[in-house]
């Protein structure tokens, strides 16, 4: 019982390996396989006969005829479709109207931008707008330049650090502290 | 040099008519004999041919040579029979109620039961052995006829069916092997008889 059983299976283990092997399309490997198995089982060994005498009555299925008017109705029937665009043919592509629209907008953004004349260097920039304020700034200069060294002495008499200080190492002789003060 | 069919394709994409005819001539006959044995029907195959052409012409402009022509040929057309099949299913159900009744009444398989039209009684040996063949064929389930076309008639890769018939490779062996398995069994005389 368990042999036919195990025979069941190795048999059911070739049935796909089969057709290709009858049609000269198996693997060397599983032709080996199959082979083996037609050598051991007569029942597979008939199957495989009866399918390649199977095929042979199938090879004899006469070829069916074209009509004559086959070519001329199909050539009809292509004339018939739609030869012209279809509307949504016309349309343009997605990226065309993305870079269109991108275009566009750069211009646009450009075009509203404060002209500036391309060929005008810092110092003309200077000469053309900053006169006035040049003498101003030069100005400023001489008088920074000129400044005498000044001691802001409420502030420094206010200075919270300084207080921390030791009065006898800090305190130059002279000097004014908030203490003494 | 003779340019292959994803070749030919390409130029038709590219608006090359001369390309599309000789794709026409070098498959309306294997398109319509492998329709025909699908439907079983002369006039149908020939339309359902032109459709799949039509539909090839249609699909030009977006033609992208992911598998091959035939492939992609084959997908079409199958789908094509499949759904004509399909759509005639009430007139396809009444045959086979009637070959069920046959066979129940002479205990005989379909296949066995004489064709009792009277043209086919003129008919040569050779013509009622090829009507039995296409009626045996014609009885599968349709993946399976598919299959045994695609595979008999086309010789196509196995790879190929699978990809036409939206299946794997194993089981479009498990497939065909049950199809043969069936057409064995119902056309036992004929194999008996190129036996003898």
């Amino acid at each position: 019982m368990l042999g036919t059983e195990g025979k069941k299976n190795r048999c059911a283990g070739i049935e796909n390996k089969l057709v290709e092997y009858l049609d000269g399309r198996a693997k060397p490997a599983e032709r080996r396989a199959v082979e083996g198995h037609l050598a051991a089982c007569a029942v597979c060994r008939a199957r495989a006969d009866e399918f390649r005498m199977l095929w042979d009555a199938m090879d004899d299925l006469p070829v069916f005829s074209l009509s004559p008017a086959f070519d001329a109705s199909l050539r009809a029937r292509i004339a018939a479709e739609p030869a012209g665009h279809r509307f949504w043919d016309w349309l343009p592509s997605p990226r065309l109207v993305f870079a269109t629209t991108a275009l566009v907008a750069v211009s646009i953004w450009m075009v509203s931008m404060p002209r500036v004349a391309p060929n005008r260097t810092a110092s003309e920039m200077m000469t053309s707008e900053g006169t006035t304020s040049r003498v101003s700034e030069e100005a400023d200069f001489r008088m920074i330049r000129d400044l005498p060294v000044l001691e802001n002495y409420d502030l420094l008499s206010k200075f919270d650090a300084l207080s921390e200080l030791p009065s006898s190492a800090t305190a130059a002789p002279g000097e004014v502290t908030k203490e003494s003060r | 040099m003779a340019r292959t069919d994803v070749q030919l394709m390409l130029d038709v994409k590219a608006g090359d008519e001369q390309s599309f005819e000789l794709l026409l001539r070098k498959y309306r006959t294997p398109l319509v004999n492998f329709l025909y044995r699908m439907v079983r029907d002369s006039a149908a195959a020939e339309d359902l041919a032109q459709e799949v052409f039509l539909r090839v012409y249609r699909a030009r402009k977006e033609y992208a040579p992911s598998a091959k022509f035939t492939t992609w040929m084959f997908h079409i057309a199958t789908n094509v029979a499949l759904n004509s099949v399909r759509d005639n299913r009430h007139r396809k159900m009444e045959i086979s109620m009637d070959q069920t009744l046959d066979a129940n009444e002479d205990e005989q398989p379909a296949m066995q039961v004489p064709d009792r039209a009277p043209s086919i009684e003129q008919q040569l040996v050779a013509q009622t052995r090829s009507e039995m063949i296409l009626r045996a064929i014609h009885a599968l389930p349709e993946k399976q006829r598919a299959a045994v076309l695609l595979h008999k008639y086309q010789e196509l890769d196995y790879d190929e069916i699978a990809r036409i018939l939206e299946c794997s490779e194993s089981a479009l062996k498990s497939l065909l092997f049950r199809a043969y398995e069936t057409l064995r069994t119902e056309l036992a005389p004929l194999v008996s008889s190129v036996r003898i």
